[in-house]
C-alpha cells in the first residue's frame, strides 16, 4: 500500500491495513537500529520540530532520536501554554514554526484536540504527541508492536488495561489500535475513572482486578496521576495499590508468561510493585527501545505523504 | 414620507393566523397589509411576481445577540439587522448580556438609541433577571417593563439562587412580564465542553450532561407553577427536557419554549475532529434527542425555532477547543435550515413552520406580528422554496462568521424580505 496520510492524530481514525502497515514498517527500521551503523538517510535534508507544551522527556527524547537516525535535523522547542487571551495562539506558533521551513511538527499539548487543529491548518506534517486525555497514537503503537513481538499477534489475545481510563490518552489510542486488530481489551478501574459509553468500542469494563488479570495474556497499567485530581473523584494512592495495584502475589494468579506493560514513568509502589515492575513478566524496557523503531516508522511515512494539502478528515 | 404600494403576485400565502394556505395576491399599503386574495385591477408601484413562491409572515427571532454594545468587534446592531434581513427576519429580541447588561432603564435607554439609529429592523428590548447578570440582586423589574422590556432573562447563565429566582418570577408575574430562561445548572454542566457520553469520552472532553439542562427545567417549571409566572425555556436540546415540558403544558402551567436549528439538524457526532464551530451551549445532543426535538416541534411541545444568534470573533474560535467560545450565528442560515430539514421531509407543514418562526414567537412576545391578516403590519418574507444554495463564510453579512453549516447546502432561498411595507432585501 501507499500512504496518504499527512498527518498522524490518531489512531480512531486508522484502517487495520495501516496500523499493519505502520507495525511493519517499525519492524524493519528494528532490524536498522540493531546495526552497528544505525543511522539511515531517509530524511535527509527535513526539520522535524518537537513542540512540547507538556514536559515529556521520555516521549521528547524517543522522537529526538527516531528522528536523529532517520538522518533529519531536529529542534526542540519547549512552549507554554499561554493563559492569557492576547498570547501567541496555537496556531499562530505553528504558523512561525512553518515559515522556518520545518517540515514535521510533532506536538504534545495539554487540550484534546490541538494537533488536530493545527494539522488542519498547516501544510507542514503533524504528529501527535498526546493531546489531553484524547489520543497518543505513537504510545499505543509501541504497545502494539511490543505485545506482538512478544506473544506473535494481536487477534484474539486478552489485553487488560488498568487504571485511570477516563483521564488516559494512552488507554484510548490502545483500545483503538488493539480492538482494530482483533484483540479482547478489558478495561479495569476504580468505575468513577471509567469513562462513559466507552463500551460502544467493544471492550468490557470491570473494577475487579482479579478477574481482569484471570485471562489476560498482557496487561497495560497505566500511571496514575493523583495530581490531576481536580474533582477529588481518585482513591488515595495507598488505597489505590490495595486494590488496583499489580504486586508478584496478585500476577501468582494470572497467566505464568502474562506481559506487563507501563507507558511510564512508573509511580513504584502506586500502580505495580518494584519487583513486578523489574520482574520476569516485564517489558517495559524493550517498549523504550520499540517506541525508537514506531516512531522512525511514523516519521517516516508521513514525509512520504505529499506536504501542501489539506489534513485528512479525522 | 409616503410608502410605496407594493403588490405581491400570484404566491402561495401562509398565514398561521386562521390557517390559511392558498395561492392569491397581497397588497401593502402605508406599512400595512391593505388588500389579499384577488388583487387585480390594483396598482401598484412595485410588483413582485410571486408564483411558485412562498409567501409568509417574516420571522421572529426571539433569542439573538446582537452584542452592542460592547462587543462591537463581533457584531453591531446594524451588521446584525442586516444579517437578519438576509435571512428573513425582521423582528428580534436582544439578549441583554452585553456590556453594560440591559439591567436598569437607563441602560435600555442607551440600547433604544443605538437601536434607533441603526438598526435595519425592529430590535426588541429584554432586561436581566439580576443585577449586571451575576445572580446575586434581582433588577428592578417593574422598571425595566415600564421602559419597554418586553421580558427578562439572564441567558448565559440560570440564576442558582431558588429563593432570589422565585422573588423574580413574583415580579415578572406581578408586572406581567415573560422571563426567559436559560436553563443550565453549572454545578453539573461544569467546565465541559462537549455533550457527555461517547462522544465526550472519544475526544477526551469533559462532558456536559443532560442532567444540567434538564433538572434545571424541572426546577424553572416548578417554580412557574408556584408563582403562575409566564416562561419560556431558551434553547431546549434533549429529550428529558421536552418531556418536562410537555407534562407542564397539560398542567397547563404557562410555559413555553424554542429550540435552535442546530438541534434539529446536527448530534454530537458532528464534534468529532473538533471542529470549534461545533461547540455551543446547550451541546450537540445525541440522535435520539435530535429526533424528540423534531417530534417535539411536529407536536407544538417546543413552539419557536429562534437561532440563538451568538456571533464571535476568530480569535476567540480558532484556539483549542475546551479553550474556545461556546456559541454559532445563525440568522442567516435559521429559515432556509429549517425548511431543508424540517418542511422538506414533511416533518412540518409551511404553516406549521410559519407559527414556529414567526406566529407563535411573536405571540409569546405579546407583539402584532406573524401574520398576513389584512391590517396587519406588513412583516413579510418571499422564498424560493426549491433555490438550493451553499453556505459560504465569505457570504455572512454577520462581522463573524462561525457558523456549523458552512458548506451545506440548503433548500430554500429567501428572496425578499419586507418590513414596515418596504423591500429591505432583495436577492
Ligand atoms: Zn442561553
Ligand atoms: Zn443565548
Amino acid at each position: 500500500m501507499r500512504w496518504k496520510r499527512k498527518d498522524l492524530l490518531d489512531l480512531e481514525s486508522l484502517s487495520l491495513q495501516e496500523l499493519e502497515y505502520i507495525l511493519t514498517t517499525a519492524a524493519s527500521f528494528k532490524e536498522v537500529t540493531g546495526r552497528q551503523i544505525k543511522k539511515v538517510p531517509a530524511l535527509r535534508g527535513k526539520t522535524v520540530v518537537n513542540l512540547f507544551y507538556e514536559p515529556s522527556t521520555r516521549t521528547r527524547v524517543s522522537f529526538e532520536v527516531a528522528a536523529k537516525r532517520l538522518s533529519a535535523d531536529v529542534i526542540n522547542i519547549a512552549a507554554e501554554v499561554s493563559s492569557v487571551k492576547k498570547g501567541e495562539t496555537l496556531i499562530d506558533t505553528g504558523k512561525n514554526i512553518e515559515a522556518l521551513k520545518a517540515d514535521i511538527i510533532v506536538v504534545r499539548h495539554s487540550a484534546s484536540g490541538a494537533a488536530a487543529m493545527l494539522a488542519r491548518h498547516l501544510k507542514a506534517n503533524v504528529i501527535n504527541a498526546g493531546d489531553g486525555w484524547h489520543e497518543h497514537p505513537t504510545q499505543a503503537l509501541l504497545d502494539i508492536f511490543t505485545l506482538r513481538e512478544k506473544l506473535g499477534r494481536i487477534e484474539g489475545l486478552k489485553v487488560s488495561i488498568i487504571g485511570d481510563i477516563a483521564h488516559s490518552r494512552v488507554a484510548r489510542s490502545n483500545i483503538w489500535g488493539l480492538t482494530k486488530m482483533g484483540a479482547k481489551v478489558t478495561l479495569c478501574a476504580p468505575l468513577m475513572l471509567i469513562p462513559p459509553g466507552i463500551e460502544e468500542t467493544g471492550v468490557k469494563v470491570t473494577d475487579d482486578l482479579d478477574q481482569a488479570l484471570s485471562e489476560a495474556d498482557a496487561i497495560n497499567v497505566l500511571r496514575m496521576q493523583f495530581e490531576r485530581d481536580e474533582a477529588g473523584a481518585f482513591p488515595k494512592a495507598w488505597e489505590y495499590f490495595k486494590t488496583f495495584g499489580i504486586t508478584e502475589e496478585r500476577l501468582q494468579k494470572a497467566k505464568k508468561d502474562i506481559v506487563v506493560m507501563h507507558p511510564g514513568p512508573i509511580n513504584r509502589g502506586i500502580e505495580m510493585s518494584s519487583e513486578v515492575a523489574d520482574g520476569v513478566n516485564s517489558v517495559i524496557l524493550e517498549q523504550v527501545t520499540n517506541g525508537i523503531a514506531v516512531r522512525m516508522a511514523v516519521l517516516f511515512l508521513v514525509a512520504q505523504a505529499k506536504n501542501g494539502k489539506k489534513a485528512n478528515s479525522n | 414620507m409616503a410608502k410605496k404600494r407594493i403588490l405581491i403576485k400570484g404566491g402561495r400565502i401562509i398565514d398561521p393566523d386562521g390557517d390559511f394556505d392558498q395561492i392569491g395576491d397581497i397588497l401593502i399599503e402605508d406599512g400595512l397589509i391593505s388588500h389579499r386574495g384577488d388583487a387585480q385591477g390594483s396598482s401598484a408601484d412595485t410588483v413582485i411576481e410571486a408564483k411558485g413562491k412562498i409567501v409568509m409572515p417574516a420571522m421572529v427571532d426571539m433569542h439573538v445577540h446582537l452584542r452592542e454594545p460592547g462587543r462591537e468587534d463581533k457584531e453591531t446592531i446594524a451588521s446584525g439587522t442586516t444579517a437578519a434581513l438576509r435571512g428573513g427576519v425582521t423582528s428580534v429580541l436582544a439578549m441583554p448580556n452585553t456590556n453594560p447588561a440591559i439591567d436598569s432603564p437607563e441602560h435600555i435607554e442607551l440600547l433604544s438609541q443605538i437601536i434607533k439609529k441603526t438598526a435595519h429592523i425592529e430590535v426588541l428590548i429584554c432586561g436581566t433577571i439580576t443585577k449586571k447578570r451575576e445572580g446575586l440582586e434581582l433588577s428592578d423589574i417593574t422598571a425595566l417593563k415600564k421602559k419597554g422590556a418586553l421580558a427578562i432573562t439572564d441567558d448565559g447563565s440560570s440564576v442558582d439562587d431558588l429563593e432570589l429566582m422565585r422573588k423574580a418570577f413574583q415580579e415578572a408575574k406581578k408586572c406581567g412580564l415573560l422571563v426567559i430562561c436559560h436553563s443550565e445548572d453549572k454545578k453539573l454542566s461544569g467546565d465541559g465542553a462537549v455533550n457527555l457520553g461517547f462522544t465526550s469520552t472519544r475526544l477526551g472532553l469533559k462532558g456536559i450532561s443532560k442532567e444540567s439542562e434538564y433538572k434545571r427545567v424541572a426546577r424553572d417549571v416548578e417554580l412557574a407553577k408556584e408563582t403562575g409566572a409566564r416562561i419560556h425555556i431558551a434553547h431546549v436540546s434533549c429529550k428529558e427536557s421536552i418531556e418536562i415540558i410537555a407534562r407542564a403544558k397539560q398542567q397547563k402551567i404557562a410555559v413555553s419554549a424554542e429550540t435552535a436549528p442546530h438541534y434539529f439538524t446536527l448530534c454530537d457526532q458532528a464534534v468529532l475532529g473538533f471542529d470549534t464551530n461545533m461547540k455551543m451551549n446547550p451541546p450537540l445532543r445525541g440522535k435520539e434527542d435530535l429526533e424528540a426535538i423534531k417530534e417535539g416541534l411536529r407536536q407544538g411541545i417546543i413552539d419557536a425555532i429562534a437561532s440563538d444568534h451568538a456571533p464571535h470573533a476568530s480569535s476567540e474560535k480558532d484556539i483549542e477547543f475546551d479553550r474556545a467560545a461556546f456559541g454559532v450565528i445563525g440568522l442567516e442560515t435559521e429559515l432556509a435550515v429549517a425548511i431543508t430539514e424540517l418542511v422538506e421531509p414533511g416533518i412540518l407543514s409551511w404553516l406549521q413552520l410559519a407559527k414556529a418562526v414567526s406566529y407563535n414567537p411573536a405571540k409569546i412576545l405579546g407583539i402584532d406580528k406573524g401574520k398576513l391578516s389584512v391590517g396587519s403590519p406588513a412583516e413579510i418574507v418571499v422564498i424560493s422554496p426549491d433555490q438550493e444554495w451553499v453556505v459560504r463564510k465569505e457570504a455572512f453579512l454577520s462581522k463573524s462568521k462561525n457558523s456549523c453549516f458552512l458548506e451545506k447546502k440548503l433548500k430554500g432561498q429567501v428572496i425578499y424580505t419586507i418590513h414596515q411595507g418596504q423591500v429591505k432585501w432583495s436577492l
